[in-house]
């Protein structure tokens, strides 16, 4: 029965033609607005380690005075991350600061230029797993010696050296050689979450990591924020108990572990306000999951909420308009409908034929609406904002596409088929 | 015109009807709203920097490996700068311009009182202080930027200093725009007075009439700048050019190959004009204008569209009513007239729902995005133009069905 819907459907959109052109312009129009939107959404919003995103934590500790108007900051002092680092109950955990560093090498062909980076501790490998193609991060004995190695990612190594080995060779960070020990693959956690701030997020991913010890020795600068609340002069800040730029993450594997750990913070800011030095109660000390972490950092600017939420009525003015031109159309039909009626078609059958010939639409609409959508997501990628890269469909967002076409003109065609179909076949029959 | 065959017609429409009205509305409140969000960046991107801007060109840039002397190296690169054809003047200030994108700011305040209290709370937003932005740069930075002294003078020469060369007074004298002075002295004169920037005192020589901050944020903020006369040291200067702006485009390129002559161990950050460096700081509202747009235009395009193709269909179904119209003596403009009113009619209920919905709309974006409210003009304004649309939309199919002979009414029967 299906297939006879099929054709009949295909022969009534095509005899008018226009009409269904209409039609199915004006949803693939809608779709493609809409879809391009939500792709954005979801690339902005997704789990930047699926699988693993729920035994990776953040927690926080207070160190502000009460009168700072500023509100609390997200980063830890050294100090305080140099004490979870020693004390904290954790599988693995590790303290990070992002940086900006020169490079300079021996080749006269390259100029020297600025690279992206990351200061961490010897456990961020392991904590967020980044797999390794050659050699392997430091040591806690290499952390602690201020060794002078760099692991360089895959992209950034084939840039310095070309294809060949990396591991071995040595560069010039400013005015110091660092020896590379390591290569990672291409790793890059979609957000960039582990970065700590909402606007840097989308920046590309890490070109270099070296032991955050040999950072605050060298004095290397930050290019996250370095928020002081006391008085501590430039060379002193990268130590200072009243300046916080430090993130840091912690790996806790169940709910023991992160009962334990959150006991622990909240010990230690106990200890820290009879020392003096914390004024905020225990109490603000916590231990927030990375997704919810991540959900409170608002990630998803407002231009492109306020686009979303536009595509999305321009999508249902299309669905309305759907609506309006299929109840025409059917609605044309009458005769056709009161034929068949009396033929015995029962009135389920005449809606089940009507529903078929707006899914027909909806799958043209949505086929159209891929089409505009991979469109729009070019678009959106030859915008200058650092998340728009990144803008490109899923699968799975392909199958929603296509869904989301037959659904909307399913439903946009339930009303003028319950209409067509609700007709009294004998006054139709009599009037002609 | 009577109406009563029109509203007769409609009756037999009605769900048809309500969903065109539906969907003028909501074209109505979606078509109001955007222009203004247009509206609103237009505003933003068309600032007043204060600035002049055709024929300034930036090159922004760090020394590799900065041995010797640095105030040495800037006046040879500026005695190169000023060689080459075309460039009418040059100067050295620090890495920050209007809507540059990079700055340096201090609390700034009126008197050790509001100072002091600035700094025990560690924040800006006390009265009689502000956040402000400062323009660091050598000799000639105030003519090069092309500013207007509204009232005091240029630093003398005797004023330039290095970073550093004084902790009691960080510089000998600072140029406020006019509308820090107005902040900080309300209705008195702002020169000869001393500012309060991170408790040490400045005496205030000139008032530059616009200048805008490197980042825009705060409407009320933006303009609170000052100019110091300090020079810039150590590794990183930029150097600003002036030249014809026909010329800048060759001139940066001569500048850029010039400098790395004299000194390969550098990196350039930026080397562009300042037109280019003003897009760069608005890239997303041109970015976002452009969607608007866009959205704007396919959501007229779909409406006017399905109105048309509404009309076309009841055209044809009608075929044989307006021909017996006809027949009994209706012209053919009584039946152009008919579909006419009766699109005025379906159109224009959309729009004054429409309209109100706008209002709703732009409560909720004013509520959860801090957008402009909607200025009253936008209201007659998208209602005029909804209602020229929908009739242009209805004219060809009402044209045509003012072309059915009367004799259609005798046929098929």
């Amino acid at each position: 029965m299906l297939g006879y819907y099929l054709r009949l459907a295909a022969a009534s959109l095509a005899r008018t033609p226009v009409i269904t052109a209409l039609m199915v312009t004006a949803i693939g129009l809608g779709i493609g607005a809409s879809m391009t939107m939500i792709t954005v959404l979801h690339v902005m919003s997704g789990d930047p380690l699926p699988g693993r995103s729920g035994t990776i934590y953040y927690p926080h500790l207070d160190a502000t005075p009460l009168d700072l108007s500023d509100g609390p900051t997200d980063d830890f002092t050294w100090p305080d991350a140099m004490a979870l680092l020693a004390h904290g109950p954790a599988a693995h955990q590790a303290a990070m600061a992002g940086g900006s560093l020169l490079v300079r090498l021996e080749r006269r062909d390259l100029q020297p230029f600025y690279a992206d980076g990351r200061y961490t501790t010897s456990d961020f490998f392991a904590l967020f797993k980044v797999p390794f193609i050659q050699g392997a991060g430091w040591s806690a004995a290499d952390e602690t010696a201020h060794a002078r190695v760099v692991v360089l990612s895959q992209g950034f190594a084939a840039k310095l050296f070309g294809a060949a080995p990396a591991v071995g060779r040595t560069l010039r960070f400013g005015e110091t050689d660092f020896r590379v020990i390591g290569v990672t693959a291409d790793w890059r956690p979609q957000p960039k979450f582990y970065s700590g701030y909402s606007y840097s997020m989308f920046n590309d991913a890490d070109g270099f990591f070296l032991p955050l010890h040999t950072a605050q020795e060298l004095k290397l600068g930050v290019n996250g924020d370095v928020d002081c609340w006391g008085e501590a002069d430039s060379d002193a800040m990268y130590s200072s108990p009243v300046c916080a730029w430090l993130q840091f993450w912690v790996e806790l594997d169940d709910p023991a572990a992160v009962a334990a750990y959150a006991q622990f913070l909240s010990d230690y800011s106990a200890d820290q306000k009879k020392a003096g030095r914390f004024q905020r109660p225990p109490s603000s000390a916590r231990l927030d999951g990375l997704m919810p972490w991540l959900r409170a950092k608002k990630l998803v600017p407002e231009d492109v909420q306020l686009q979303l939420w536009l595509a999305i009525g321009f999508l249902a003015v299309c669905l309305v308009n759907i609506v309006c031109l299929l109840l025409a159309k059917f609605l044309r039909r009458r005769r056709e409908i009161s034929v068949r009626r009396a033929l015995g078609a029962r009135r389920r059958d005449i809606f089940v034929q009507f529903s078929v010939e707006a899914g027909l639409v909806g799958v043209a609409g949505g086929l159209l609406g891929l089409v505009l959508a991979q469109l729009g997501l070019w678009g959106v990628r030859q915008r200058p904002d650092d998340y728009a890269k990144f803008a490109s469909m899923d699968l799975v967002l392909l199958f929603w596409t296509l869904a989301l076409a037959v659904g909307a003109s399913l439903l946009a065609g339930i009303v003028p088929a319950w209409r067509a179909s609700s007709a009294a076949p004998a006054s139709l029959l009599k009037s002609e | 015109m009577q109406l009563h065959p029109i509203l007769a017609s409609l009756r037999h429409h009605k769900l048809t009807c309500l969903l065109l009205v539906l969907q003028v509305m909501l074209t109505a409140a979606i078509i109001c709203n955007v222009a203004s969000l247009i509206a609103t960046r237009i505003g933003e991107i068309s600032v007043v920097t204060g600035l002049q801007e055709g024929g300034l060109s930036v090159l922004d840039i760090t020394d590799v490996a900065p041995g010797g002397d640095a105030q040495a190296r800037h006046a040879r690169d500026l005695a190169l700068l000023r060689a080459i054809p075309g460039v009418q003047s040059a100067a050295a200030v620090w890495n920050s311009l209007p809507l540059g994108q990079s700055s340096y700011t201090s609390t700034t305040c009126d008197s050790q009182a509001d100072a002091d209290r600035a700094h025990q709370i560690r924040s800006s937003k006390v009265q009689g202080c502000s956040q402000v932005a400062i323009y660091h740069g050598g000799p000639g930075q105030l003519a090069l930027l092309g500013l207007r002294l509204t009232a005091g003078r240029d630093f003398q020469a005797s004023e330039y200093v290095l970073p550093g060369h004084d902790a009691s007074n960080p510089v000998p004298a600072v140029i406020l725009s006019s509308a820090l002075a107005e902040r900080l002295f309300p209705a008195q004169d702002a020169l000869g007075k001393d500012i309060y920037v991170n408790r040490r005192t400045i005496r205030v020589v000139g008032v530059v009439d616009t200048l805008v901050k490197p980042y825009l944020h705060e409407p009320a903020d933006d303009h609170d700048t000052m100019l110091w006369p300090m020079l810039p040291d150590g590794g990183s200067v930029m150097y600003l050019l002036r030249s014809y702006p026909k010329d800048q485009a060759e001139v940066l390129r001569q500048a850029k190959t010039a400098l790395l002559k004299a000194d390969p161990q550098r990196v350039f950050q930026n080397v562009q004009t300042y037109a280019e460096l003003r897009r760069t700081y608005f890239r997303r509202d041109y970015t976002m204008i452009g969607l608007l747009l866009t959205s704007a235009l396919g959501l007229l395009a779909v409406t006017v569209i399905g109105i048309a193709g509404l009309a076309g269909f009841w055209v044809q179904q009608r075929t044989r009513q307006i021909g017996i119209r006809r027949a009994i003596g209706a012209t053919r403009r009584d039946v152009l007239r008919h579909f006419q009113t009766e699109n005025f009619l379906i159109v224009g209920t959309g729009i004054v729902l429409g309209l109100g919905l706008a209002e709703a709309l732009n409560m909720l974006l004013v509520r959860e995005y801090g957008v402009a409210p909607l200025p009253a003009l936008y209201f007659p304004v998208t209602a005029l133009l909804l209602a020229a649309l929908g009739q242009l939309a209805v004219l060809n199919p009402a044209l045509h069905a003012s072309r059915i002979p009367p004799a259609t009414a005798t046929r098929n029967l």
